[in-house]
C-alpha cells in the first residue's frame, strides 16, 4: 500500500502544476486566433497598422506562450514520474491521445511559431498568414487531444480490464474520440481561451485610450476583441458543458456536487443559488432555491430527475460489494483458475472492478473489507462538495459578469464611442482577472469532482500514485515552487513593461514613446477610416 | 493488417526513430546553447549562436515531447517504471528544459548585461544537463536498472540518484554530451561565419575526439569489462499479449555481445558512429561545416543504434529481479493501439519532415553579426 502522504503530495503537485500550465494555456489558444483575425485583416487591407498590432500582441503573447511551453514539459513529464501506476494501467488508452497531439498538433504549433516571429522578411504576406493560422490551429488541435485524453478520465468510454496484462485496454478508437464528454469539454475550454486572449486584449487596449496614447491602434484593437470576445463568451455561456453531466456515473456524482443536492428531487429539480452545504450531516444550510432551473440546465428537459448525493451513495455502497465479488475473482484467474465459469463470472462484475478497488485505501486484500470499511468507501466516493459548490458559483459569475461586459463594448464598438465611455474603459482594464478566475474554478470543478477518481469508476486516485517516499514528493513540490515563483515574477515584470511601452516597444517611429523626437508629419498616428 | 509480433518489432522501430529524431534535431540546440557562452565571446556574438536556432528549436524539442509522448502510448511500463524510478533525474532534466524557452524568448527582452549573461549560463545549463543524464541513463540501461514488478504491475525502484552515477554510467554520459556538443559545434560552422565559426570548428575538433575515445571507451568496457548482460531463457509466444513476470531471464549475455555475434550485419552500427566521429573530425579540420554536420549526424544515428542493438529485445533491464525486465514483447500496449499510432505516426511523421525542412530552407544561411546588430528589436 502507498502511504496517504505520497498520495495527497502527488495531489498537491498535479494540481498545483496542471493550475499553473493552465494561467498560460487560454491566452495562448484566444491569442493565437486573435493574431491569425488581425494578420488576416493586414493581408486583406494592406493597412500598416494591422500588421503592426499582429506583431506588438505577439510580442505579448510570445512572453506568455514561453511559460506555456515550460510549463507543459512538467505535465508530460509527471504521469510518468508521479503517477507510475495509472500510466500503467491506462497507458494504452491515455498515452495514444497525448502522442497523437504531439504528432499532429504540437509540432505543427511549434514548428511555425519560430517562423511566425522570425519569418517576417523571409515570407510573402500570405506565406507569413498561413503560418500563423497553422499556429492557431495546431495550438487548438492540441487542447482537442488533451481533451479526449482528459475527457476520458470523466468519462472511460472504449475501453476493457484484461487480467493478463493487468490493464485497460483501448476496445474503440471512435468511442475514445467520439465521447461526449470530451467533444462539450472540448467546445468549452477552448472557447474560454479564446475569451481569455479577448478579454486580454480589450483591457490593455482601454488603458492606452483611458491614457489617451496611440489611440488609432487601441481602438481597433479594441473592436476586434470586443466582436471576438462576445461571439467567445456566448458559446462558452450557451455550450457550458453542464450539458456533459447526464454522462457517466463520476458527471452524475459531479453535478450533484455543484448542486449540493443531497436527496433526489422530483424533476426539474431547483438550482441552489447560494447555501452552505454540510457534507458530515449531507445538508445545505441556509439554502436559497430557484425552482425548476437545475433540472432544465442539467438534463435539458423537464421530466428527468438529478439524482442526489444521499442515493449516489447507496448505489455505490452496492458497486463495492460488486466489486469485492470482481476482486477475488481476479485472484482466481491471475492464480491460475482459467475456467470458463470463474471467466463468465468474472465478466459480469468486472465494471466494478474500479469501486472494489476504492477498499484498497483500507485493506490491501480488499475481500477482508468490513462492513464499515465499505460504508467509508463509499462516503469516498463523493468529493468535497462545499469547495465545488462554490468555485462552480465563482466561475459562473465570472462568466456572467464577461458577458455583460463585452455586450457593453461590443455595443459602444459597433457605435464608435468607446473611447469616450471612460467608466466602460475602467470595467474593461479591470476585469482583466476574471478570464483566469473562471478557468481556474472551472478546472477545479472538473478535477475536483472527478475525486476520488482518476479514471471515473475504473482506478481510484490513491492507487495512481507511484512508489516513491514523502521526501522525494516533498522536495519536488518545494523545487517547483521555486522554479515557478521566479518565473512567474520574470513572466509578470517583463508583461507589464511590454504592455505599458505598448506598440511603441516595436521601435517603427509611429508609436507614442517615440513620436517626440521622431518627425510627426513623416510618421503619422494611424486613425479610424 | 499487421500481426501483433511485427506491430511489436515496428514500434521499437519507431520509438527509435523519435529517439533519433530528437536527438538529430534538438540535439544541436542543446549543443550550440552549451557552446554559446565560449565560442560566442561578447553580446552579439552570444546573439548570433542563438539565432541561429531561435527559429527551429521549439519544433524540435517537440521530438522530445512526441517521444515521450509515443513511449506513454506504445510501452506504458516502461514509461512508467523508467520515469517513477529515475524521478530526481528525470527532474533534473526537467528543470534544466525550464531555462530553454524562457531563456530564448527573455534574454533579448532587456539590455542589462547582468541580465543577459545570467541567460546565458542559464541556457548552458539548458544544453549541458539534459545531454549528459541522457546518456548517463543510457549507460545504466545497459547495467540494469534496480527495479522490480509487484504482482500488480506496480513498479518500485530500490535504488537513488547517485547510484546512477556509475564510471560506466558517466562515461555514456560522456559520449552523449560530446556527440550533442560536436553536433551543436557543426551546426554553429555552417550557420555562423568569421570568429564564430572559427571557435566553433576548434570546439567540433575536440568535442569530436573526445567523443571517439569515450565511444570506443564504452565499447571495449563492454567488451572486457565483465557488464553482464540479459537473456530471456524461456519460450514465449511473441504475438500474445503478455505479462512481463511471466519470463525468465538470466544474465548470460557478456557485454550485450549475444545480438553482434548472432547477427554480424549489425556491427555497422558501431561502425558507423566511429565512421561518423572520424568525418566530423575530418570536416572540422578542413574547416567544411557541412562534412562536419554529417559526420555528427551520422555518429548520432550510429551511437544510438548502437546502444539499441545491444539491448534488444531489452529496452529496460532491471539489475535487481531479471524477469522485471521489460523486453519489446512483454511492455507494450495491445494490438489495437499498436495499430492507430501506427496510422497516426505514418501519416503524420512525413508531413512533418516536410514542413519542418520547409521551415529550414525559409530561415536558411548565415547568421552575421552585422544582421543582429542591425536587429536589436526584431531578433531573440
Amino acid at each position: 500500500m502507498i502511504s496517504e502522504s505520497v498520495v495527497d503530495l502527488s495531489r498537491l503537485q498535479f494540481a498545483m502544476t496542471a493550475l499553473y500550465h493552465f494561467l498560460f494555456v487560454p491566452l495562448t489558444l484566444g491569442m493565437t486566433f486573435l493574431l491569425a483575425i488581425m494578420e488576416s485583416v493586414y493581408v486583406m487591407t494592406g493597412k500598416q497598422v494591422y500588421k503592426d498590432m499582429t506583431r506588438f500582441w505577439g510580442k505579448l503573447f510570445g512572453i506568455n506562450f514561453a511559460l506555456g511551453v515550460t510549463t507543459g514539459l512538467t505535465m508530460e513529464f509527471q504521469f510518468g514520474t508521479n503517477w507510475a501506476y495509472y500510466s500503467h494501467y491506462v497507458g494504452d488508452i491515455f498515452g495514444a491521445p497525448l502522442a497523437i497531439e504531439g504528432m499532429m498538433a504540437f509540432f505543427l504549433e511549434s514548428t511555425f511559431i519560430g517562423l511566425f516571429f522570425f519569418g517576417w522578411d523571409r515570407l510573402s504576406r500570405v506565406q507569413h498568414l498561413t503560418v500563423t493560422w497553422l499556429v492557431a490551429i495546431g495550438s487548438n488541435l492540441s487542447a482537442l487531444w488533451i481533451l479526449i485524453a482528459n475527457g476520458w478520465m470523466q468519462n472511460p468510454v472504449g475501453a476493457e480490464f484484461n487480467f493478463t496484462t493487468m490493464r485497460m485496454e483501448l476496445t474503440s478508437f471512435s468511442d475514445l474520440l467520439f465521447n461526449p464528454v470530451a467533444q462539450v469539454k472540448f467546445v468549452h475550454t477552448v472557447a474560454s481561451g479564446y475569451v481569455t486572449g479577448a478579454i486580454f486584449v480589450l483591457a490593455i487596449s482601454s488603458w492606452y485610450l483611458l491614457k489617451g496614447r496611440d489611440i488609432g491602434f487601441a481602438r481597433r484593437s479594441f473592436a476586434i476583441a470586443s466582436a471576438f470576445g462576445m461571439a467567445s463568451i456566448l458559446s462558452v455561456i450557451v455550450l457550458g458543458d453542464e450539458s456533459g453531466y447526464e454522462i457517466g456515473d463520476v458527471q452524475k456524482t459531479k453535478l450533484a456536487a455543484i448542486e449540493a443536492e443531497w436527496e433526489t428531487e422530483p424533476a426539474p429539480a431547483a438550482f441552489t443559488l447560494f447555501g452552505l452545504p454540510n457534507q458530515a450531516e449531507q445538508r445545505t444550510d441556509y439554502a436559497v432555491k430557484i425552482p425548476y432551473v437545475m433540472g432544465i440546465i442539467a438534463t435539458r428537459s423537464v421530466d428527468k430527475q438529478v439524482t442526489g448525493i444521499k442515493d449516489l451513495v447507496s448505489e455505490h455502497q452496492a458497486r463495492i460489494r460488486n466489486g469485492m465479488v470482481a476482486y477475488d475473482l481476479l485472484g482466481k484467474l491471475r492464480a491460475g483458475d482459467k475456467s470458463q465459469q470463474t471467466l463468465t463470472a468474472f465478466n459480469d462484475v468486472k465494471k466494478d472492478l474500479g469501486y472494489g478497488l476504492l477498499l484498497k485505501k483500507y485493506t490491501d486484500k480488499v475481500v477482508d473489507a468490513n462492513e464499515q470499511q465499505i460504508h467509508q468507501a463509499a462516503l469516498d466516493s463523493i468529493p468535497h462538495v462545499a469547495s465545488i459548490f462554490w468555485t462552480f458559483r465563482l466561475m459562473v459569475l465570472s462568466g456572467v459578469l464577461m458577458l455583460l461586459l463585452f455586450a457593453c463594448a461590443f455595443w459602444a464598438s459597433a457605435r464608435k464611442n468607446e473611447s469616450s465611455k471612460r467608466w466602460l474603459l475602467k470595467w474593461a482594464l479591470f476585469s482583466l482577472p476574471l478570464p483566469w478566475i473562471a478557468t481556474q474554478t472551472g478546472w477545479w470543478v472538473a478535477e475536483h469532482g472527478r475525486q476520488p477518481w482518476s479514471i471515473g469508476e475504473v482506478l481510484p486516485v490513491h492507487l495512481s500514485a507511484s512508489t516513491l517516499s514523502s521526501g522525494d514528493v516533498l522536495g519536488s513540490i518545494l523545487a517547483l515552487v521555486g522554479f515557478y515563483t521566479v518565473l512567474l515574477i520574470i513572466e509578470m515584470y517583463l508583461m507589464i513593461k511590454f504592455a505599458r511601452l505598448g506598440p511603441s516597444s516595436l521601435h517603427t517611429g509611429r508609436y507614442h514613446f517615440e513620436r517626440r523626437d521622431a518627425d510627426v508629419s513623416a510618421a503619422p498616428q494611424p486613425t479610424l477610416a | 493488417m499487421f500481426d501483433y509480433e511485427t506491430l511489436k518489432l515496428i514500434w521499437w522501430v519507431l520509438v527509435g526513430v523519435l529517439l533519433i529524431g530528437f536527438a538529430l534535431t534538438d540535439g544541436f540546440d542543446l549543443g550550440a546553447a552549451m557552446l554559446m557562452p565560449f565560442v560566442g565571446r561578447n553580446d552579439t556574438e552570444r546573439r548570433v549562436v542563438i539565432n541561429t536556432i531561435a527559429p527551429h528549436w521549439d519544433g524540435n524539442q517537440v521530438w522530445l515531447i512526441t517521444a515521450g509522448g509515443a513511449l506513454f502510448a506504445a510501452w506504458p511500463l516502461v514509461y512508467s517504471a523508467a520515469f517513477s524510478g529515475l524521478y530526481w533525474a528525470l527532474l533534473l532534466v526537467l528543470f534544466a528544459l525550464f531555462v530553454r524557452p524562457v531563456g530564448f524568448d527573455y534574454r533579448s527582452k532587456l539590455a542589462n548585461t547582468r541580465w543577459r549573461q545570467s541567460w546565458d549560463w542559464g541556457l548552458f545549463v539548458g544544453g549541458l544537463v539534459p545531454s549528459l543524464v541522457f546518456g548517463v541513463a543510457f549507460g545504466n540501461l545497459l547495467l540494469g536498472v534496480p527495479f522490480q514488478f509487484d504482482d500488480t504491475l506496480r513498479s518500485s525502484y530500490l535504488g537513488n540518484f547517485w547510484q546512477l552515477l556509475s564510471p560506466f554510467g558517466l562515461l555514456a554520459g560522456v559520449v552523449s554530451l560530446s556527440m550533442l556538443g560536436l553536433h551543436g559545434g557543426s551546426w554553429l560552422m555552417m550557420r555562423t561565419e568569421g570568429a564564430i565559426a572559427r571557435r566553433s570548428r576548434r570546439a567540433t575538433q575536440g568535442l569530436s575526439l573526445v567523443f571517439l575515445l569515450a565511444f570506443i571507451g564504452a565499447g571495449a568496457w563492454l567488451l572486457f569489462g565483465g557488464i553482464q548482460g540479459l537473456a530471456i531463457t524461456s519460450t514465449f509466444d511473441p504475438s500474445a499479449a503478455l505479462n512481463p513476470l511471466a519470463k525468465t531471464v538470466a544474465a548470460t549475455n557478456p557485454g550485450w555481445m549475444a545480438n553482434y555475434h548472432a547477427h554480424p550485419l549489425t556491427v555497422i552500427a558501431p561502425l558507423l558512429g566511429i565512421f561518423g566521429g572520424l568525418l566530423a573530425l575530418l570536416g572540422a579540420s578542413a574547416g567544411q561545416g557541412r562534412t562536419a554536420f554529417l559526420g555528427s549526424s551520422l555518429a548520432i544515428v550510429g551511437a544510438l543504434c548502437t546502444a539499441g542493438f545491444a539491448l534488444f529485445p531489452f529496452v529496460m533491464p532491471s539489475s535487481l529481479d531479471p524477469a522485471s525486465s521489460l523486453t519489446v514483447w512483454d511492455a507494450v500496449s495491445s494490438h489495437k493501439t499498436l495499430i492507430i499510432m501506427l496510422i497516426a505516426a505514418s501519416i503524420f511523421v512525413p508531413l512533418i519532415l516536410c514542413y519542418t525542412l520547409w521551415c529550414y530552407a525559409k530561415m536558411w544561411g548565415k547568421v552575421t553579426t552585422a544582421h543582429i546588430e542591425h536587429n536589436p528589436h526584431g531578433l531573440y
